[in-house]
């Protein structure tokens, strides 16, 4: 199925470009977050993963495209590195690339599914973060099991919490260099909650019953793309998800947008706005790939949008970082 | 097949203010703050209302706060918690009211 022709057939919505009056929006802006996917292999695959990682994905990053970034990022004047995919742990090169990340850059974030730190191998994963000062988001779709579990499937609820317990006992949540944040994102074709509201309610759940602390949970609106976007067209809710979508669309969401501080790197080198364009193979304008990019300068981009766009810009707004208006 | 109740008449709710603008617009202007956070989160409203909805059984509410819950983080068994609340006091309503039943009943019988 290809996303990108069914968002064509919804004539009903505009062209997320026409939705933009003020067409400065529609460039990139200084650089801060170099967003690097390191491979699509994941030992979970979670019913609304945009980017339909799991373990039978192949697609890794080799260490030459990871030394192409830490070469841009300092060329650049980014201020994050930002580690993705899949499960970035199972990239063979990981803990290489982080040891690298971390002497050039004072905030490196990892992306974990969490569960990933209890398989074989894995298990020294929190110490190693702790270490190298290593900002972890990770994802937890609900505080309770039963929600949670019917996105990521069923034993993953138990092995989260056993891992964030280990995460606070290496300091995460508690020491204010260890930064613990979690993403929510809802369960269905809705939108996320107010995020101050839902990081009070899972501060308190967590707290109470398991003893859990972190720093901020971050609301992330589901994108109409990848599994997700699947689910929306087999159940018929594609268009009225979209109408939602379009009928919550705020000019005032769309200075924050990510794309226009950041770039994503994908597993072999090429470039995108953002992770949800990576995920619908929309490359940037100019088709370059970080390996060219080791001795040009940054320049403003024009940004490739799509209809999925509008999930970032819908109520609150939406990004990697939580909301954004 | 026809029925009194199309989904798609939700959304010409609105059409409701064509004969009557001042009305309307004071009554959105009152729903609106009804449903804005107060002493009660906006949140607790939206369950308040899913619950009332169930009780005044229209399926354009049930419909409009159901979708209004997930937004707001309600999950379904708090929903359905919501609604149990509005059965019992359904169900209460109408066991009280044999309480006139039994009354009537003493009065008249030998």
């Amino acid at each position: 199925m290809d996303i990108r022709e069914e968002f064509g057939k919804l004539t009903q919505i505009p062209d997320f470009e026409d939705s933009v009056e003020d067409k400065d929006l529609l460039m990139t802006d200084k650089m801060s977050v170099l967003q690097i996917n390191v491979g699509r292999l994941c030992n979970l695959a979670c019913k609304h993963c945009h980017m339909e990682a799991g373990p039978n994905r192949t697609e890794v990053m080799g260490r030459d495209v990871m030394e192409a970034c830490l070469e841009v990022y300092k060329n650049w004047g980014f201020s994050t590195i930002d580690i993705t995919g899949g499960a970035p742990e199972m990239n063979p090169d990981f803990r290489w690339f982080v040891e690298e990340a971390v002497k050039v850059c004072s905030h490196v974030m990892v992306r974990t599914n969490l569960t990933i730190m209890l398989e074989e191998g894995y298990e020294d994963l929190p110490e190693f973060y702790a270490d190298h000062k290593v900002e972890i988001i990770c994802s937890l779709p609900h505080y309770k099991a039963k929600n949670s579990e019917r996105q990521r499937g069923s034993g993953t609820f138990d092995k989260s919490i056993e891992v964030l317990k280990k995460l606070n006992e290496a300091g995460y949540g508690k020491d204010p260099e260890l930064v613990l944040n979690m993403v929510f994102n809802p369960g269905g074709a809705f939108f996320p909650p107010q995020q101050s509201a839902i990081e009070r309610e899972y501060k308190e759940h967590l707290g109470q019953e398991y003893g859990i602390v972190f720093n901020n949970l971050f609301t992330i609106t589901n994108n109409p793309i990848g599994r997700f976007g699947g689910f929306l067209m087999k159940t018929g809710n594609m268009e009225s998800y979209m109408t939602k979508l379009y009928g919550a669309f705020n000019p005032g969401a769309l200075p924050g947008m990510m794309c226009r501080s950041q770039l994503s790197v994908a597993w072999d080198g090429s470039l995108y706005d953002c992770d949800f364009n990576q995920a619908v193979d929309m490359p940037v304008e100019t088709k370059e790939t970080i390996m060219d990019l080791r001795d040009r300068p940054y320049k403003k981009r024009k940004i490739r949008f799509d209809k999925h766009c509008y999930a970032c810009t819908a109520g609150q707004g939406s990004s990697c970082g939580g909301s954004t208006a | 097949m026809n029925t009194y109740y199309n989904p798609e008449d939700l959304a010409k709710f609105g059409t409701m203010g064509e004969e009557a603008p001042q009305l309307w617009d004071s009554f959105m202007q009152y729903y609106g703050a009804v449903f804005a956070e107060g002493a009660l989160t906006a949140r607790e409203k939206s369950l308040i209302a899913l619950a009332v909805a169930h009780a005044v059984q229209c399926p354009y509410c049930i419909d409009s706060y159901t979708q209004d819950c997930l937004s707001k983080g309600v999950d379904e068994e708090q929903m359905t918690e919501a609604v149990h609340v509005a059965a019992a006091i359904r169900g209460g309503a109408t066991l009280v009211h044999g309480v006139q039943m039994k009354n009537i009943v003493k009065k008249l019988e030998l």
